[in-house]
């Protein structure tokens, strides 16, 4: 009893909040709680606009076959394609990394960050645009190449692709387009690599690739894993490049350099939703959701990682 | 660094030779028995590529193939050389520096390709018609972005006023207001946010309108929510960031002469931010304009002028350019040239946005001095 009266008093002890104060303050938690909303709308319009497409007759559904064997190709072409880009994109990455925090000229080097950086800047159908016209013909002969000389590794079995539009095309833009994500993290974590621990390395006599490696790159493996899996989440939502680069016949194969190649689910949308209507486009809301998972997925873990590396850096210094 | 034996010698892992002579490779105390100059380093690798460079011109395998070679045999001359003469650690350190180079040049490869490209054939149709005329009754020549112009601007405008007061807003409760759960959940749902792929977004937004209008719903306003979903957490991400580097000495002397907390964060805390706040909000921006695959699901094409982002469907010129260079159309040389045009124009109004972002962060940056 005593403690529920004590209560009131202790609540009017700072008559000076003003009005404005608690209109502000208000408006500032209405912001933060919309993005909660926001965030549990898109959650909720995607479920509930799919659950059609999650009932409906296998006959009505694209493929025809039901709604699992619609989506799981395209879901796999959408891995497909991002996991070539991390594996191409992540060396790479990690190098420019390195180049810009401890290779290059003092001088140039804020200069040469800022001009990677101007990679993230290009919109992705530029992107596209590119792939298709520039880089698509260009890598025909090198598809030649390979489908000649490495056909017996299944992943560049052919026939060779004329166009040039295969998964690996698409890879390379893709990689092209997470580079800077990778590289900016990269840089990040690198620069704060205790400086002491580089100069010791440095004093005892290490090369500096050895300094790299003894005091710069256990540090910040969690900070490139992170990183490479921001690009990922990047990599498995991007549409326009893909769908205008990739030539698409749906399917799965492993085939990266020929002509019939599986569909992402993002380029998938992007491509048939200006002309789809009733259940299509439940169904391809059904593919959204899926892919709206998977990227939650990769993202909530790639931020897990690089936040532990961050509390870990808190604790050192 | 006082162990470089020479004043001559610019950084201790290129010291001169002579000094080093006097030792025999492999029992100098320090290891460093025989180095290269940083100009034989250099000479060892262009004579590399230059063997690699005349190989590929000679079995005739063109520019991109001789280059390789030239980089691989650079490489490869440079690591034998060096571990002939240095060792197998220095011979390391040389072959991941030329890696590391080679990887650099690598990347620079797509950009200066992709910027040629789009401006040698955007060049074509850069001319005062295309920003004065629709595609209205347009079958082959002429035309132009007009209307997917305008449509960009209203669409982007909109998509600011949306995000910029529920960004800010959002960015003060977490550095000024926010505490315990509530601060750690938005915390982490603006991460999440972050990471919705765009189609998503336009998915969330068609389906939302579509409640309102029925099926099929295609409107301007419709676009600015989806990019909002896209504009927001960057913009609470670059204004958090701005907002934790305020001193907190200028919040409590504020408070202490007596300054409600509102006020000094109107007051104190945004204008001294304000630099910060512009920069993160033009790049927030430039993220969202170029974006494509929401708009396509949203706001559609038309080819005539609609600047009523509430009344049916938009043009807007990543869209535009989508459509003319997949659907040119008989025959196809005006509608692709349209498309390289609105490509430039995209990259234009991207790179002038950055370039605004960083004359902002500069010019109005809170003076330091006294």
């Amino acid at each position: 009893m005593t403690t529920t009266r004590s209560a009131p008093p202790r609540a009017r002890r700072q008559p000076a909040r003003q009005r404005g104060d608690r209109i502000f303050a208000g408006s500032a938690r209405a912001a933060g709680l919309l993005i909660v909303v926001v965030l549990a709308g898109v959650a909720a319009f995607l479920v509930w606009k799919s659950l059609p497409a999650f009932g409906a007759p296998a006959a009505q559904l694209p493929a025809g076959k039901g709604l699992w064997s619609y989506i799981g190709p395209l879901a796999f072409g959408s891995v497909l394609a991002a996991v070539i880009a991390l594996v191409i994109a992540t060396p790479l990455g990690v190098a420019i990394a390195l180049f810009v925090n401890f290779y290059a000229p003092r001088r140039l080097a804020r200069a040469l960050g800022y001009v990677v950086d101007l990679l993230a800047a290009i919109p992705s159908i530029v992107y596209g645009f590119w792939g298709i016209v520039a880089l698509a013909p260009a890598l025909v002969p090198f598809y030649g190449w390979l489908a000649d000389h490495l056909g017996f590794i299944p992943l560049f079995a052919g026939p060779a692709s004329a166009t040039g539009r295969t998964m690996l095309t698409t890879g390379i833009v893709l990689a092209v387009m997470i580079l800077p994500i990778i590289s900016a993290i990269s840089r990040e974590v690198f620069a704060q690599s205790p400086q002491l621990h580089r100069e010791a390395a440095l004093a005892l006599g290490a090369t500096r690739w050895e300094m790299i490696r003894l005091a710069v790159l256990p540090y910040g493996r969690s900070g490139i894993i992170g990183g490479a899996m921001l690009g990922l989440g990047r990599a498995l939502g991007e549409t326009l490049a893909v769908a205008l680069v990739l030539s698409i016949s749906g399917g799965v194969t492993f085939n990266l350099i020929s002509n019939s190649n599986p569909g992402t689910i993002a380029a998938n949308i992007a491509l048939q939703f200006p002309e789809s209507s009733g259940i299509q486009i439940n169904a391809l809301i059904a593919s959204g959701l899926v892919l709206f998972v998977i990227t939650l997925a990769v993202n909530v873990l790639a931020r897990w990682i690089v936040n532990r590396r961050s509390d870990f850096a808190g604790a050192n210094g | 660094m006082s162990a470089a034996p020479t004043p001559t010698a610019p950084t201790p892992t290129v010291s001169a030779p002579p000094p080093a002579s006097r030792q025999p490779a492999g029992t100098s105390p320090i290891g460093r028995a025989r180095t290269l100059s940083r100009a034989a380093a250099i000479g060892t690798f262009a004579a590399g590529a230059a063997v690699g460079a005349l190989l590929g011109w000679a079995t005739r395998s063109g520019v991109v193939l001789a280059v390789t070679y030239g980089v691989v045999l650079g490489t490869v001359a440079l690591y034998g050389v060096s571990r002939a003469l240095e060792g197998r650690r220095r011979a390391t350190d040389r072959l991941v520096t030329s890696l590391v180079y080679s990887a650099f040049a690598l990347a620079m490869i797509p950009l200066v390709w992709l910027l040629e490209a789009v401006i040698r054939q955007g060049l074509a149709r850069l001319d005062a018609q295309f920003f004065t005329e629709s595609l209205f009754a347009v079958v082959n020549k002429g035309g132009g972005a007009y209307h997917a112009i305008m449509g960009t601007l209203i669409i982007t405008g909109l998509t600011t006023l949306i995000s910029v007061p529920i960004g800010l807003l959002t960015a003060i409760y977490l550095v000024e207001y926010g505490h315990g759960r509530l601060r750690q959940a938005i915390n982490l749902l603006v991460d999440v946010m972050t990471g919705i792929p765009s189609i998503v977004a336009g998915l969330f937004a068609y389906a939302l309108f579509e409640i309102f209008f029925g099926p099929g719903v295609r409107l301007g306003i419709a676009g600015a929510v989806a990019l909002s979903v896209l504009m927001i957490p960057v913009v609470v991400r670059a204004a958090e960031e701005v907002l934790k580097l305020v001193p907190n000495e200028l919040r409590e002397a504020s408070y202490a002469l007596g300054v409600p907390k509102w006020r000094t964060i109107l007051k104190v805390v945004v204008p001294t931010a304000v630099a910060g706040l512009g920069t993160g909000i033009t790049l927030a921006i430039a993220r969202v304009v170029g974006e494509t695959a929401p708009l396509l699901v949203t706001v559609g094409i038309t080819a005539v002028t609609n600047l009523n982002p509430f009344d049916g469907r938009m043009a807007t010129l990543p869209v535009f350019a989508y459509y003319q260079l997949t659907r040119p159309g008989v025959p196809p040389q005006y509608a692709t040239d349209r498309a390289w045009t609105a490509a430039l124009l995209l990259i234009v109004l991207v790179m002038a946005l950055n370039v605004v972002a960083r004359l902002i962060s500069r010019l109005f940056a809170p003076k330091t001095g006294r």
